[in-house]
């Protein structure tokens, strides 16, 4: 990571004022959106909101050239700018020969992405923002940190004092005072602006009609008062028709803020009248730059389903921490990653792709229904691919498909040879199991993986056999997680076999965006696992799970692997993780919990990969409560605990921050188990609660109700 | 349909008053500006936008009734204004809102610029949603479409909610029995 983008990341953390904005910011932005979406299907709405804006990314020419039509029929005028550069050069050019000196803008990010102020400014025109966030940053000269609230990261004293300089008046911090005062302020130049500069958050292309979603009301201002309106637009806000909008305005105000509709919507379609009886000159610049490219292509073409609610960055662990300053571009968060990675270069976005620790959270609550995580990881894999991988990186992940090495050299690790440890190879292997963070207390590695182990567990013989995957948990940190689920399968008169040529899940590497190194993986495990001889393939992490489950058949897809597609199915298949098929097995009777309450009372931590990629949730819940065990739920309780593989490693400040709020919402549930699907998440939330003391164990799911039955 | 759109309005900070007639809606915008001291000063303004509920009111009379009150709406008299009074097209229940046909200048600088906002609408042209409401307005007959939802918000300072930034901090709205003619 380069240094400016540490020291930011390392300011924003050590900044209390935006700590505790964007932690209230959380928890009230859940609630109030969850109540908004009361009564609403929101599955539906996407599908929705994704089929019209698919259209426009399938025929992105031709739904432009509708708008264009429409738009011109009712008098506007309408310029497609292929890139920044014509959009600036339009607009300056029409303000110089309308002979503008002064502007007002409505907030729009598009204007933003093309620093259009400054180029205005270069040319003797000044423009004035008067969305009071906007308005706020742009006297601070700063950039927005969030896409809907620009100024989030400013304290109130702050906000005094710049309107103090501004209007040469020693203000308080009274809030409702400042905004008056800004409300003055900005009126006059409501008034003398010569010229009104908006965004607009849908077009819609059969009727040539611009939709404008505001809660100040100084969009309509910008568009009321001034002899002249330009919107600038990106094409992603295009719409095929006007119904399609509806979708929209349902999903944005609920989404962006947790309002049922913001106190405006203007539809604007052609000039209206003035109060002098001429009529306005409206112009709409429609904005490539770039995203006609993405619309090409086949993994990106989704970003158009995005309508800039930013609740991926009102939910992202990450953002959370951070704030938007620390992605040191005009766009923030998971998408903002993203769209800077194509507005800007590739290159650019490095750094930032490398903040998302991949929890799922965006994608769960995006309403296009956009994969956030699997675009940043694209872009990682195109890093990788242009770029090559680091050598210690790609030494490290092959590594990892030798067990007998890695466990040698965690071993190593383990003993203490740190120097050899820190930066060499280790570095990429599961190194969060060795011990080598000084935040948490780590469990030691076994002496003896899991492999050997099993080899005294004797078996019996039955008509059913599952094939257990280990994954690199359990195998070389966690023996006894495997051997509670081999006990418990057995009980269900399982026979459990442990095929030798299992491999690493491969999850690591492609969270690195090295798919070629995951891809092996899959194949070795494919040809390991596949064989008919076995009912089921049993597995203990979420993280291999969500791989072998979910992952590789997309996987062998994109890495020319097509031959391997049916086996990759077959085994997903017959994939199980533990607390599903032993939820399985109690219902055929086949496993009985025994009878008797007052074990105690658990609560669980739901992996982000469990919840989200694989979808398994209800299940541990229900088996543990059907074992006689009391479940208490804790807040957010599939918020992230910050470990995401080698993500706590290279991120160990973010990492440790999330875990923190992870153990304080275990402390309050009074439990005296937390329990999870995931040993990884069981390396961090233990080792969490054994540093500070706590009286609550952190167990696997399998090792809390082996003895159950 | 009345009573979810009172409580929808109200949910965000609408005044929503239920009159039967329309000579006692002029009654009650008359108080309203009688107690708000409309006047003929700077800042004490009322502009009234033409529209159909004020076929047969005698506009004339009123205005020299009430000093400061106006009904030929400019962007001056619209800024120096306490109180600004349009009528609208629609309601929509489940949101709250309000709806009109504002391409006529005069409609947005009445509700836009003063500080209170009254709102007159029909109580038989409340719908339910948006979706109800594309039936019946498209722009493809109106050149501005406004939604007017509660008064004018922010949260940009600390998340702190504050009413009435850029535009009216009090928005009353009269539901009125005793239908007139809407055009769009
Ligand atoms: S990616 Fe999804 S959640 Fe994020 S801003 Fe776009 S629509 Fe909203």
């Amino acid at each position: 990571m380069n240094r400016k983008m540490q020291t930011a990341i390392d300011q924003a953390i050590g900044n209390p004022v935006l700590g505790n904005a964007l932690t209230r910011f959380r928890e009230a932005y859940v609630v109030s959106r969850a109540k908004a979406y009361e009564g609403i299907d929101f599955t539906a709405l996407k599908e929705q909101i994704a089929a019209a804006r698919g259209h426009v990314a399938d025929h992105l020419a031709e739904v432009t050239e509708t708008f264009k039509k429409a738009a011109e029929a009712r008098g506007a005028k309408v310029f497609v700018a292929r890139s920044a550069q014509e959009a600036r050069d339009y607009i300056t050019a029409l303000a110089r020969d309308r002979g503008v000196r002064t502007v007002v803008k409505s907030k729009s990010m598009a204007s933003e992405e093309i620093h259009l102020n400054e180029h205005l400014k270069k040319h003797g025109i000044q423009a004035c923002e008067t969305d009071l966030g906007e308005w706020i940053i742009h006297l601070a000269g700063q950039r927005p940190s969030h896409m809907v609230l620009p100024a989030i990261h400013m304290a109130k004293e702050e906000v005094s004092d710049l309107f103090s300089k501004e209007i040469g008046e020693r203000l308080s911090t009274d809030i409702p005072r400042l905004v008056k005062v800004a409300r003055n302020a900005l009126r006059e130049k409501f008034f003398e602006a010569d010229m009104g500069i908006s965004g607009a958050n849908i077009a819609i292309a059969e009727t040539g009609t611009l939709v404008l979603v505001t809660n100040e009301g100084n969009a309509r201002l910008v568009c009321t008062l001034p002899k002249i309106h330009v919107a600038l637009v990106g094409l992603e806000k295009l719409v095929p028709t006007y119904t399609d909008a509806a979708a929209i305005l349902t999903a944005l105000p609920r989404s962006a803020t947790g309002q049922l509709l913001t106190s405006y919507v203007s539809m604007i379609t052609g000039p209206t009248p003035t109060d002098d009886g001429t009529l306005k000159e409206l112009h709409i610049v429609l904005m490539d730059n770039r995203r006609s490219d993405m619309a090409r292509d086949e993994k990106f073409k989704q970003t158009f389903k995005c309508i800039r609610c930013a609740s991926c960055l009102n939910v992202c662990p990450v953002y959370l921490l951070v704030g938007g300053h620390v992605f040191g571009h005009v766009y923030t968060g998971g998408i903002g990653t993203i769209l800077t990675a194509w507005f800007n270069e590739l290159k650019t976005a490095d750094d930032l792709q490398a903040l998302c620790i991949g929890c799922g959270r965006c994608k769960e609550i995006c309403p296009g229904g956009i994969d956030i995580p699997g675009l940043i990881l694209e872009i990682r894999r195109r890093l990788v691919e242009k770029e090559g991988l680091p050598f210690v990186y790609k030494a490290g992940l092959t590594l990892m498909k030798n067990r007998g090495l890695v466990h040698k050299l965690l071993w190593a690790a383990k003993l203490g040879q740190k120097p050899f440890a820190r930066d060499g190879y280790i570095r990429h292997l599961p190194l969060f199991l060795a011990g080598l963070t000084e935040h948490r207390s780590l469990p030691t590695i076994a002496r003896e993986p899991f492999s050997e182990v099993f080899k005294r567990i004797a078996q019996p013989a039955c008509k059913e056999k599952a094939a257990f995957f280990t994954g690199c948990s359990i195998e070389f940190a966690f023996p006894r997680i495997g051997e509670a689920v081999v006990r418990t399968l057995n009980k269900a008169g399982i026979e459990v076999v442990l095929p030798a040529a299992q491999t690493c899940c491969g999850t690591a590497q492609r969270a690195n965006g090295a798919f070629d190194l995951a891809a092996g993986c899959a194949v070795d495990n494919i040809k390991a696992l596949a064989a008919d001889t076995v009912d089921y393939v049993v597995v203990a992490c979420a993280s291999c799970m969500s791989s072998l489950k979910k992952e590789y058949p997309q996987l062998l897809k994109d890495t020319n692997h097509q031959d391997c597609v049916p086996d990759a199915e077959k085994l997903a298949a017959k994939t199980y993780d533990f607390s599903s098929l032993v939820k399985k097995l109690i219902h055929e009777k086949r496993l009985t919990p025994k009878t008797g309450h007052g074990h105690g009372k658990v609560t669980y931590h739901d992996s982000c990969h469990a919840r989200r990629l694989v979808g398994t949730w209800r299940e541990p819940r229900d088996i543990i409560q059907a074992c006689g065990y009391e479940l208490a739920e804790m807040y957010e309780c599939d918020t992230c605990c910050g470990l995401g593989g080698t993500y706590t490693v290279k991120q160990s400040d973010l990492s440790m921050r999330m875990l923190k709020r992870k153990l304080k919402n275990i402390e309050d549930t009074g439990a005296q188990y937390v329990a999870m699907e995931c040993p990884g998440c069981l390396v961090q939330i233990d080792g969490g609660l054994d540093q500070s003391g706590s009286k609550i164990k952190a167990r696997h799911v399998a090792e809390l109700l082996v003895d159950q039955f | 349909m009345f009573d979810l759109f009172k409580t929808r309005a109200q949910a965000v900070s609408a005044e929503v008053h239920r009159l039967p007639t329309r000579n006692g809606t002029v009654d009650f915008v008359l108080n309203l500006l009688a107690s708000e001291k409309v006047a003929d000063a700077a800042g004490f303004g009322a502009v009234w936008a033409n529209g159909s509920f004020l076929t047969g009111v005698d506009t004339e009379t009123l205005a020299r009734k009430v000093p400061g009150l106006s009904f030929a709406v400019t962007r001056e008299r619209a800024k120096e204004a306490r109180i600004g009074i349009t009528q609208m097209d629609w309601g929509l229940a489940n949101t709250g809102s309000l709806v009109a046909d504002q391409t006529a200048v005069e409609q947005r600088l009445a509700s836009s610029l003063p500080w209170i906002h009254i709102a007159l609408l029909p109580s038989n042209r409340i719908l339910a949603d948006i979706p109800a409401l594309m039936q019946k307005l498209s722009p493809d007959k109106a050149a501005y479409i406004a939604f007017i939802t509660g008064p004018s918000r922010t949260a940009d300072i600390e998340r702190v909610l504050t009413i009435g930034v850029h535009g009216p901090e009090r928005l009353v709205i009269c539901v009125v029995d005793e239908p007139w003619e809407v055009n769009s």
